[in-house]
Parts: structure tokens; C-alpha cells; sequence
């Protein structure tokens, strides 16, 4: 098989596999405990927290273990709107948030805030200006993703962040994309909460973070026990809180390196589509996006149809992301850069990751070019098109 | 191969026998509900939680399952036209919409993209080449009472040459039975003739919450033109109607005709709700491409109408006539008028009016 899914999820790592095993069976103790078992299992999270925060630039008492990305997003939207309600009533977010973002902040206008939804240019990027123009003086939350789960595009955090930072605006970024695969350091890029999840970086799924910024008074999100500081109740998910911290060390060494093999060959894909395939456009921005990602629109063809002659052939890839492609609905995200709805459905995601090879990405672009052909022989609106322009 | 999976016995045992043939089968489930529509409620052939029902079957049958989206085509093609024919005073069928253009037209194409030579569905009926006039034929199902030839009638003979049915040589007993004995845990959802995106079964509320312009009430009138009382919108109404007018005039009344050109609904005797001659369009015909001799027929004009002889014949280049020997019941424009030659599916059209 070839995996081209990566921003869905990842392999976990052998070496991460290995970290973890030994709190599956004999260090099985509850951390709560007071027996030396426990014990050592309170130290494995403590090393852990400390590892997730050298990783980020942040301080251990920084950083608190969820479940995943999704339970992030919650815990510090709902957090912060419940904490500063008596200050401000208004959000600011953007229109190519992930659901975990988006859902949290459509259940929130229901309560009483209001969401400002920044629309994104065709390139699926937002200024700081037009963060800067939409504060109002009861704003009290500004939640933008660091990078796109769809087509990868990168935010200007660092600015962002600047500019909350002037304002007093809280600033939290769903960093689920991003973390273990661009360098982040929440304190020099002025960021007070970020949600980051295991699996996206080779390590396990049910196991993320959420940085808050020391100060930050964020209310527990589970009541029950005096886990995470009494701030997320519920008995510590040791083995995945140690594969996350091996995840994301792993991730975050040779970065550069590894970053530089996956964008050439991503480039490699990109290029090969465009000479191979005509009437296709490559969705996000060509440069300010994740190494690893590439998002295409091929007219006249629906995606999740393409998408099933790949996996026939064992290629994996996706149609928008991967939380909605049971749903197959055009993406919200392609709907905001101003796709009409056609392209909107006929986009594919590919995203690589640290174990493709060019052998691969050959395979990919021998099949994806008849695939491509075969379907729009079969479509009456290429038949027009044709008609109509030759 | 790809089989369009619902989750139930009858598309599951579909796969199944076709998988024991030695095809490739791909199970593949429709959805075509909007998002936000309620996750409990399950009604007709792709209820909501077919896709859940359909991955379980394909799972215990080890083939590959997929969800496609039809989504906007199930729009377009089947609720639109629905609230547009109820506006026009007339009665659609649903299904037989659904048929044409989502299950056929896209399902088809879809998998002929995928690399499939045919698709197969689990309805009761059966396809016959005919070797002496090189087209396909429709034929009524072994077991009458399962028959669903009726919301098939307008399959082209492309469409017809690239489906399988398998279960039209079955009974409803044997392939339970065979579901029961390859341990397939199918839920044995019942058949139901409901319009399957209407749970509640309310159409008069339905098609005001999704029409931008609400039916007027008009008023009821007898074949003399005389106002007999207010109706609350021709929507409410269909051919053959009773109960639910809210007239009181010492005799049962029926509904005879909707006139939306008038907003009038016009209610009469029993007796007149009788009618000897149907007039269709939007015809198709499966053993051969065109009527053109007078042809003694037995015919259906809605799904629960038991055959009946008649005599067909054009009565211009795309209309056409149909006599029946004996008065029916309620010929209901926007039904559809199917016709059969014994077992063989002749074709049929959408009913324009009664006469």
C-alpha cells in the first residue's frame, strides 16, 4: 500500500511503540497512588510534560494531557468563553477552522457569544489586519488554526499573536497540523493556548495537549480528580502520554532535514500532476504551506470517486479531511477559497509523510493521469467543455 | 461488480449470490440525506442507518464497501420534482424518480467509472436478452406479491444492459432463508411504500417547510362549478381523496381533479372518481423502441393497482392512450401508467389526466 494520508494520521514509530509497552503490563501503577509503582509512573508523566514543553518553548506547568486535538479545541474555547464572559462576549475565528474549532463556536453563539468568522483569500490565508480590524472592545477570545488540515496553508501566527498580544486578546491556535512539523515557540509568537494532538506525528491516537500560557485562568473542562493540576480530571492515559513525549522529540529532531526530503518530494508530485493532468489546480497557497501537502482540484472528475480507483490500486489518499469524508459533502474549506461547488467535490488530498518514497510518487502519477481520463470520458459536462473549446 | 448496499436482506443477499458466482463485488451505499436529518429515524430502501448497516453486511461478506455521496442529485431529482408536482396539483411517485436519475443514472455512471462492467441492485424483477430482437427485457419477479417491476419501467436499454437482479428468480422466503443461513445478522427492515424522506409521513407539512411560497386555501367545487366549501391548499389533496375534506353535504365526497391553475379542488360521487381512459407522456418502451400498432395490454396506474386489460395505442407523436376495459379507480396525474404483456414489462409514461 501507499500511504498518501498523512494529515490524517500516522504510523506510530517503532521507538515510540517501545517507549510505551512496558506501562501497558508491569508499570500499570495509577499515578495517584502512593506506592513507589505509581510512583514511577508520576515521574514518566512528569518527564513527559517536560519534554512536550522543551518541544514548544513553554515551562511543564504549561502543558496538560487530553485526549486528543478535538478535546484541546473544546477545553480552551469553551474555557476561555466561560472564563471571560463577564469581560466580552465576542470570538474571533476563521472559516477554514477545523470542525473541533468550527461546531465549538457555532454551539457557543447558541449561548449567547458572537463568532466573527474572518474569510479567508483565495489562497486560504488571513491578514493580522483583518484580525486587528474585527477586535471589538468585548472580544475576549481570538482562535486560529496554525496550519490547515485540508490544504495546508500557514497562518501568520507570530503576527497574529502580535497583534492580540497589543490588543490584550487572548490567543489560542489549533496547532494539531503543525506541531512535529514546523518549529513553534508559543512565547516568542505570542500564543496563550494551543491544542496539539499524538497521531498526527507518529505518535499513538487518544492522547493530545493543551499549552496554557502560565496565568491563564482557564476552568477545568472534566471535574473528578486532582489530575493535570485538578484541571482534567480522569485517571492519566500513561502509555499514551509517554509516546506522545517520544512522539514529538522524535519529530522535532533533524527537522529541517526531514522537512527538506518530504517538500522535494511533494514538489516532485505537484509538478508531475500539472504536467500529466490538464485542468487541474492546486488548492492553498503554492509556498506558505505544510512540506508535506498537496491539495488538488481536478475538473470535471469527483473526488471521493477517484478516490476509491486509488484505493483500489492501494493508494490511500483523501477528499477533504478525514473527520468529514464519511459525510463526502464538499469541503468548507474549498468552499471558502471560492471553489464553485464542482471543484469543491473533485479535490484530492495528498499528504506524505517521512517513509515515501519517489518509487511511490512514480506509481501515483502512472495511474492518477488515466484514472483522471477515464472518469471525464465518462462525463457529459467534460464532453461540452470539449465541444464547446475546440 | 458494484452492488448498491442499503442493509438490508435483500440488497445483502444480493451481494452475497453474486459473490458466490465468482464476481468481484464492491458493496456501495448511497447517501442521500442531508446532514443534519435525524440519525434514529430509518424508513424505505436507504434509511439513515443503512451506511452503518451496509459496512456491518459487507464486513461479515469480506468485500470492500464504500459511501457515496448523492446528496444533490436525491435533491434535485427527487425532492425537487416531488414539491414541484405537488404544487402542479399532481401526485408524484418518488421512487420511481429516485430510480431513474439517482440509482441509475449516477449509481451506473459512477460505477462504470470505477472500473465495473454492470451494477446490481436487490429488486424483485428480472432482465432477459432477448436474442431474436437483440434488446433487454423487464420481466415481473417469481413472486408476484414482491413484484417491483412498476418503479422500473423507465430503465433504458443501456441501464438495462449493464444490471443485474439477481433476487427476481427468488421468493422473499428463500432469500430470508439464505440470509439466515450464511449467519448474515441484516435487520429485517420492513418494505415500506412510505416516501422514505418524509418520516413522519406529514407531506402537507413537509412541502410547506421546504417551499418558499405556501398553498393557498381555494375553494372545493362540484363538476357544475358550484363552491362547495374552503380547502387549506391543493397540496393537501390527491385524486381518489375522502377523508380529511371537511365537507359536510349529507353524502360521502371525493376528490375528481385539482385545478392549480384556479387553486380549485374539484370533489364529486364516488362513482365519479371512476374513469375508462388514461392519458400519459414522458414515455419509454423496453422491448422495443416505439409503439406503433394499437396493442391489448393489462396495466397498473399506481404501485397497488392490480393489473387491469386495456388497449394502448399513440395518439400523437408523444402522448399516449390507454382504454381500459373497466372504469378504475382514481387515475391520478403524476402517478405513473405501467404496462404489461403477462410477465414482460411493455413500458409506461407519467400519467398527464384521466377522461
Amino acid at each position: 500500500m501507499i500511504y498518501l494520508d498523512h494529515a490524517a494520521t500516522t504510523p506510530v514509530k517503532p521507538e515510540v511503540l517501545k517507549e510505551m509497552l512496558p506501562y501497558f503490563t508491569e508499570e500499570y501503577g495509577n499515578p495517584s497512588s502512593v506506592y513507589r509503582l505509581a510512583q514511577r509512573n508520576k515521574k514518566a508523566i512528569d518527564d513527559a510534560r517536560a519534554v512536550v514543553a522543551k518541544n514548544l518553548g513553554a515551562q511543564p506547568n504549561e502543558i496538560f494531557f487530553t485526549s486528543g486535538g478535538t478535546e484541546a479545541d473544546n477545553w480552551a474555547i469553551k474555557g476561555m468563553a466561560e472564563a471571560l464572559k463577564e469581560k466580552g462576549n465576542h470570538i474571533i475565528t476563521t472559516n477554514i477552522e477545523h470542525h473541533a474549532v468550527l461546531h465549538t463556536c457555532q454551539y457557543l453563539e447558541k449561548h449567547g457569544f458572537e463568532v466573527t468568522y474572518l474569510p479567508v483569500n483565495p489562497d486560504g490565508l488571513i491578514t493580522p489586519e483583518q484580525v486587528e480590524a474585527a477586535i471589538r472592545p468585548e472580544t475576549i477570545l481570538i482562535s486560529i488554526m496554525y496550519a490547515n488540515n485540508e490544504i495546508g496553508t500557514i497562518m501568520p501566527i507570530s503576527e497574529i499573536g502580535a497583534v492580540a498580544k497589543r490588543h490584550g486578546v487572548v490567543f489560542h491556535t489549533d496547532a494539531v497540523q503543525a506541531v512535529g512539523h514546523l518549529p513553534i515557540d508559543v512565547k516568542a509568537q505570542n500564543i496563550d493556548l494551543l491544542s496539539l494532538s499524538g497521531h498526527k506525528f507518529y505518535g499513538p491516537k487518544g492522547i493530545g495537549a493543551l499549552y496554557v500560557r502560565r496565568g491563564l485562568k482557564l476552568p477545568s473542562f472534566l471535574h473528578g480528580g486532582g489530575q493535570e493540576r485538578g484541571r482534567r480530571a480522569g485517571t492519566e492515559n500513561v502509555p499514551g502520554i509517554v509516546g506522545l513525549a517520544k512522539a514529538i522529540d522524535r519529530a522535532y529532531q533533524d527537522l529541517a532535514a526531514k522537512n527538506a526530503k518530504i517538500k522535494a518530494l511533494r514538489d516532485y508530485l505537484i509538478d508531475g500532476i500539472y504536467e500529466r493532468i490538464p485542468y487541474c489546480r492546486l488548492n492553498g497557497h503554492r509556498e506558505r504551506r505544510l512540506p508535506n501537502n498537496a491539495n488538488f482540484s481536478f475538473e470535471f472528475v469527483e473526488g471521493e470517486s477517484l478516490l476509491l480507483l486509488l484505493d483500489m490500486e492501494g493508494i490511500a489518499a483523501s477528499s477533504g479531511s478525514a473527520c468529514t469524508s464519511g459525510s463526502l459533502d464538499p469541503s468548507h474549506v474549498l468552499l471558502a477559497l471560492g471553489l464553485p461547488h464542482e471543484l469543491a467535490h473533485g479535490s484530492v488530498r495528498f499528504t506524505l509523510g517521512e517513509d515515501n518514497t519517489k518509487e511511490e510518487i512514480d506509481l501515483v502519477l502512472a495511474k492518477l493521469p488515466a484514472f483522471v481520463e477515464r472518469m471525464r470520458a465518462m462525463s457529459p459536462l467534460y464532453e461540452e467543455f470539449v465541444r464547446k473549446n475546440s | 461488480m458494484v452492488v448498491g448496499m442499503s442493509g438490508g436482506v435483500d440488497s445483502s443477499v444480493t451481494a452475497y449470490l453474486l459473490k458466490k458466482a465468482g464476481y468481484e463485488v464492491i458493496g456501495v451505499t448511497m447517501q442521500i440525506w442531508p446532514e443534519d436529518a435525524p440519525r434514529e429515524e430509518s424508513g424505505g430502501c436507504c434509511g439513515l442507518t443503512a451506511v452503518d448497516d451496509a459496512r456491518h453486511v459487507c464486513q461479515q461478506l469480506g468485500i470492500p464497501h464504500y459511501t457515496l455521496n448523492f446528496r444533490r442529485e436525491f435533491e434535485a431529482h427527487v425532492i425537487a420534482y416531488f414539491l414541484a408536482e405537488y404544487q402542479q396539483g399532481r401526485t408524484p411517485n418518488p421512487c420511481i424518480a429516485c430510480n431513474r436519475y439517482v440509482k441509475w443514472e449516477s449509481l451506473l455512471t459512477k460505477a462504470l467509472q470505477l472500473g465495473a462492467d454492470y451494477i446490481a441492485t436487490g429488486h424483485y424483477a428480472r432482465i432477459v436478452f432477448d436474442r431474436q430482437t437483440g434488446r433487454y427485457l423487464l420481466k415481473k419477479a417469481v413472486t408476484l406479491k414482491k413484484d417491483q417491476t412498476y418503479a422500473l419501467y423507465n430503465l433504458t436499454q443501456d441501464q438495462l444492459a449493464h444490471t443485474l437482479m439477481p433476487l427476481g428468480d427468488y421468493t422473499k422466503e428463500e432469500v430470508r432463508r439464505i440470509a439466515g443461513e450464511i449467519g448474515l445478522t441484516v435487520a429485517d427492515k420492513p418494505d415500506s411504500q412510505e416516501i422514505c424522506f418524509i418520516p413522519d409521513h406529514d407531506y402537507g407539512r413537509y412541502i410547506e417547510m421546504h417551499t418558499a411560497s405556501p398553498s393557498p386555501p381555494g375553494n372545493f367545487v362540484d363538476r357544475q362549478g358550484r363552491i362547495l366549501g374552503r380547502h387549506k391548499g391543493i397540496i393537501h389533496y390527491t385524486v381518489g381523496q375522502r377523508k380529511g375534506l371537511g365537507l359536510a353535504v349529507g353524502k360521502p365526497l371525493y376528490v375528481l381533479e385539482i385545478r392549480p391553475e384556479t387553486n380549485e379542488v374539484v370533489v364529486g360521487e364516488e362513482h365519479e372518481v371512476y374513469q375508462n381512459t388514461v392519458y400519459a407522456d414522458q414515455l419509454n418502451f423496453i422491448p422495443f423502441p416505439e409503439l406503433k400498432a394499437k396493442m391489448t395490454v393489462s396495466a397498473k396506474i399506481r404501485y397497488n393497482h392490480a393489473p387491469a386489460p386495456a388497449v394502448v395505442e399513440m395518439v400523437d407523436e408523444t402522448t399516449l392512450r390507454c382504454r381500459f376495459s373497466e372504469p378504475q379507480r382514481a387515475i391520478t396525474p403524476g402517478q405513473a401508467l405501467v404496462l404489461y404483456d403477462g410477465d414482460l414489462v411493455v413500458g409506461g409514461g407519467g400519467i398527464l389526466h384521466g377522461a
